[in-house]
């Protein structure tokens, strides 16, 4: 069971020349130089500014839209309710039967139905955005309010008012995605001989917040006969697909291009319905428009996330094994279903993987989303991930407490160690170093003094605890996986094509949309490893649904996975037909010549014949009477990746101190360690990074954010006076230690990297507070933690401690 | 509503433009929509992110917090002003070794911030540096690598690189 960490299997670069190596970002440069283009830059002849006028209650009949006035307003040009604009509903449907799924609409505009505090109402189009307010500011709106439903308890009550007449008991989606043989045995057993966990735990809802907010600039190019839609989103190829169905005209009328962005994090992976509305704005008044959401609107209005309620009861024999868990999952969706991911996409991603890292031979799990009267979600950096691995890790924590074992012990008792591994959800664990991590991180706390610490500090009053989660993440979803969802549209696969031109320099492509990960620096790596050419000579493209073929655009960590492997293998065919022009030309047989590594072509049986790609480029433009019969004059090449079966599993361990201050109720980090298995690393400091700054967002969620409402449903965190970011002082400095186990399924061997660090963080956290509340006798399953639950934890555990002392 | 338009006379990075303004436009839209310098980024608009922390006669100033005329009479720096055509500064080159940005979106915020932090305290060691970027929001980072950038910037300003990191112990 025990034995050393894995210390040797540290990832320690050097892989390959550009593989492996943190070279310097290639966009770098015009970002730190304020050169970068976002799209609040881009300005075009003639743009007008549009905003929203937005709705003020959260459940409504909307009965009247006075714009009489709003026209009037000095500097704006038009303003639009839906039956002006006349748009077609956005809808995303998954293919499941009725008693699962019930399908509902989102208008672009709300039509007769108000149904969250920030819905947009209207539209103002004026010649500058001050004027813009002026309009909205004269707008009326009537409306005929209804009860808001605001909370789980009050959108599953008898008497709730429906959100959508077509779910009545405002549930979009219920399913048992399991309920496998023993269940019910195994709890009998473990309540005669071994014990029973029984615990609710909540985590509020919460904002993606990219600091830059949505937008969107339109305008009509009659030259290519296309609207040309310039706009900050994770899926181009999605948004142009909704943007035509919605306005009714064939999507090749519709171009999607994506500047630099400033963050997503989820919430630019799903289509807003403020862009559809800006598109057809353009086209009806022949002119440029833009839209920039405000922050106010991005924190009321835009796409949430992570509201859930878990109750996990969990059966584990007297050794600590789990023999069986038995979940009800309720996820508050908010006001509709998001495209193309669906209400279900919270839900389905907690009941399909809620088992974790964790042998479990036994599983029933129901899962919900209600539609409640807030801004509606989409995915989240982890999707449910840090909620459900929140949920198994308290039960963890839970069940050593009652059987008086150490928590890295009970885990490393559970833990799957033999891979691949087909759990009891039904789905393959490619292998990973799940114990190896848990050992690392406890190796880590104990070698560095922090185990003898926490139990110092107790003798000094000191309130210090230690925390850890140990989990996985599914990423490189492919085709199979996702269909898995059932959802109408499934996405999986990425398609990149290489270009040579006649100097040996190459343009490639890929489908998933770079905002902040560095796609352009690894992705480049990737191709320049494998022609063996200097980062330098390779350029990528992302974000222009003309010159992309297709793409699922980026999101649950796909890109180093999906499109790394597709440039990577279409790097590799460039690299055969750069071959076979060389040995034609070197005058051998094809298998005689190999890539040099150093940007050429050489002969293997005799290396001092050589030709260079820019001599084969020139041969392949400029001197095609050269070429081989068989090749045609271009030196390009394409190719599709998709993930094969049950996608690619990272997974890491998170450790962390904290110590609570008894006079102020704050955590404070005294320690954060995180052990993470990629893969294969193709760029150290950006996988570290990736990790650092979603620890932070974990944290974010673990201990500050949280977006709340009054009884009436109005929003009570419009501001960052409220809605509460952590700053630098905050987020404490965290270390990453690289495991490496290959996948075995990319290109690359690579595995996700994106969310892994925020989906560990808020188990993390609240197992350190509890851990440093464990003389108290309180135990905190919600998450975020507020100073006043730790100060009022703390109080309560010095009355008893007066009283048994009294 | 609309109000009268003013002349005002900005200088930004030491060129002086005379625009026609309404008094209600603040610095932050006339730097990015009047002028073109769209470096600046606005994250928030009530003052909170410092996304577009600009200099105002050296300090760090949020200009969106701003209006554009009562910059009149001041020196007002923004990020184009930091280096010298393609050639980043020590700052900017700090930031770019040590991954200090991913989006890039907050990062001339910092930016700004940190020049103007570092004009007034030279001597600034990490914690201090910490406590100043905690004026500023970032999504992407987590901070550390912004702390290292500046804090080894900092150091290497003083004569005495590469002491930033620091390690927690108990």
């Amino acid at each position: 069971m025990s034995g050393e960490p894995a210390r040797d299997a540290r990832f320690d670069g050097g892989r390959g020349r550009w593989v492996g190596a943190s070279v310097p970002r290639r966009e770098d440069p015009r970002l730190l130089s304020g050169r970068g283009r976002f799209v609040d830059d881009v300005h075009l002849t003639g743009m007008l500014h549009a905003g929203f006028v937005r709705a003020t209650v959260a459940h409504a009949h909307l009965t009247g839209v006075d714009l009489e006035a709003t026209r009037a307003v000095p500097g704006v040009v038009a303003a639009f309710d839906a039956a002006d604009l006349d748009l077609g509903d956005v809808v995303a449907l998954l293919d499941r039967p009725p008693e699962e799924f019930t399908p509902t609409t989102m208008p672009v505009l709300a039509r007769d139905k108000i149904r969250f505090v920030g819905e947009p109402v209207a539209v103002v189009v004026a010649r500058d955005p001050y004027a813009v307010e002026d309009g909205i500011e004269a707008t009326v709106v009537s409306t005929d309010p209804l009860p808001a439903v605001v909370s789980e308890q009050t959108a599953l009550a008898a008497d709730a008012p429906a959100v959508h007449d077509e779910a009545p008991g405002n549930v979009l989606l219920d399913v048992t995605m399991f309920d496998t043989p023993g269940v019910d045995e195994a709890f009998a057993a473990a309540a005669a001989d071994g014990i029973v966990v029984d615990l609710v735990t909540h985590s509020a809802r919460q904002n993606a917040l990219p600091l830059e907010t949505r937008g969107v600039v339109a305008a009509w190019d009659d030259h290519d006969d296309q609207l040309h839609v310039q706009i900050c989103t994770q899926v181009p190829h999605q948004v142009r697909t909704v943007i035509a169905h919605s306005m009714r005209v064939p999507e090749r009328t519709v171009r999607v291009t994506v500047p630099d962005m400033g963050g997503g994090f989820g919430q630019k992976c799903v289509v807003g319905r403020e862009e559809i509305a800006v598109a057809a704005l353009a086209r009806r008044l022949d002119a440029p428009v833009k839209w920039i959401e405000d922050r106010r609107e991005a924190l009321t209005a835009g796409f949430l996330a992570r509201e859930q309620r878990y109750r996990s009861r969990a059966a584990f024999d007297t050794d600590g094994h789990i023999t069986a868990l038995d979940v009800d999952i309720a996820c508050d969706m908010g006001a509709y279903s998001c495209y193309p991911f669906t209400a279900g996409i919270e839900p389905l991603m907690a009941a399909a993987e809620m088992p974790s890292v964790y042998r479990v031979p036994a599983y029933r799990v129901r899962a919900r989303a209600l539609t409640t009267n807030k801004a509606p979600s989409a995915p989240y950096r982890g999707v449910s991930r840090p909620q459900y691995v929140l949920a198994i890790e308290r039960v963890m924590e839970h069940a050593a407490r009652l059987l008086d074992l150490d928590p890295v012990e009970i885990r490393r008792r559970n833990v799957i160690t033999e891979f691949p591994w087909t759990g009891i959800n039904a789905v393959t664990y490619d292998p990973g170093s799940y114990l190896e991590s848990l050992e690392l991180a406890e190796t880590i706390m104990r070698d560095e003094g922090w185990t003898a610490l926490r139990e110092r500090a107790l003798g000094e009053g000191r309130f210090v605890g230690i925390g850890y989660c140990c989990f996985s993440e599914r990423t490189g979803y492919g085709s199979e996986a996702f269909a898995k969802r059932k959802m109408q549209v499934v996405p999986g696969f990425d398609i990149s094509e290489i270009r040579m031109d006649t100097t040996g320099a190459v343009v490639v492509t890929s489908g998933t949309m770079n905002h902040g990960q560095s796609h352009e620096t690894t992705l480049a790596q990737i191709v320049a490893e494998k022609l063996g050419i200097d980062i330098a000579q390779v350029k990528l493209r992302q974000g222009d649904t003309e010159r992309i073929a297709y793409g699922w655009g980026t999101f649950a960590s796909r890109s180093a996975t999906i499109g790394g492997s597709a440039v990577s293998l279409a790097a590799g065919r460039l690299g055969e037909l750069l071959c076979r022009i060389a040995a034609h030309l070197l005058e051998t047989r094809p298998e005689n010549v190999a890539l040099d590594g150093e940007g050429g072509v050489v002969q293997l049986d005799d290396p001092t014949q050589r030709i260079s790609f820019a001599d084969i480029a020139d041969v392949a433009y400029l001197r095609a009477h050269l070429l081989p019969k068989e090749v045609e004059p271009t030196l390009s090449a394409t190719a599709s990746f998709d993930v094969p079966g049950d996608g690619t599993f990272s997974n890491a361990t998170h450790a962390a101190v904290v110590e609570l201050d008894p006079g102020t109720g704050r955590v404070e980090f005294l320690r954060y360690a995180c052990v993470e298995d990629c893969g294969v690393v193709i760029h150290p400091q950006v996988v570290e990074g990736q990790a650092r700054g979603g620890i932070a967002q974990g944290i974010a969620g673990a201990l500050y954010e949280q977006v709340t409402y009054a009884d009436n449903g109005e929003p009570s965190a419009a501001s960052f006076i409220d809605y509460l970011v952590p700053t630098a002082t905050e987020v404490p400095d965290i270390s990453v230690d690289h495991l490496e186990t290959p996948c075995a399924t990319t290109e690359n061997g690579a595995k996700g990297a994106g969310e892994g660090g925020t989906i560990g963080a808020p188990a993390t956290v609240l197992n350190a507070v509890n851990d440093a509340l464990r003389h108290t006798g309180v135990e905190l399953d919600d998450t975020p933690v507020h100073p006043q639950t730790v100060l009022a934890a703390l109080d309560d555990a010095a009355t008893s401690r007066e009283e048994a002392t009294a | 509503m609309t109000s009268e338009r003013q002349l005002v006379v900005l200088a930004v990075n030491g060129t002086e433009h005379e625009l026609l303004l309404e008094p209600r436009q603040i610095l932050s839209d006339v730097l990015r929509h009047e002028l073109g310098l769209t470096g600046t980024h606005v994250g928030c608009e009530h003052g909170v992110c410092g996304a577009c922390t600009v200099l105002v006669d050296g300090e760090p100033v949020r200009s969106c917090l701003v209006f554009a005329v009562q910059a009149e009479d001041a020196e007002v720096r923004t990020v184009e002003s930091l280096g010298e055509g393609a050639e980043l500064t020590d700052l900017q080159q700090a930031f770019r070794a040590h991954h200090g940005l991913q989006c890039g979106f907050c990062t001339a915020g910092f930016l700004m911030l940190a020049e103007g932090f570092l004009l007034q305290e030279p001597d600034a060691g990490r914690d201090e540096v910490r406590e100043a970027v905690s004026a500023n929001l970032c999504r992407c980072t987590g901070y550390q690598n912004i702390v290292d950038a500046v804090a080894d910037t900092a150091a290497r300003r003083r004569g005495s690189p590469g002491s930033s990191t620091q390690e927690a112990a108990p």
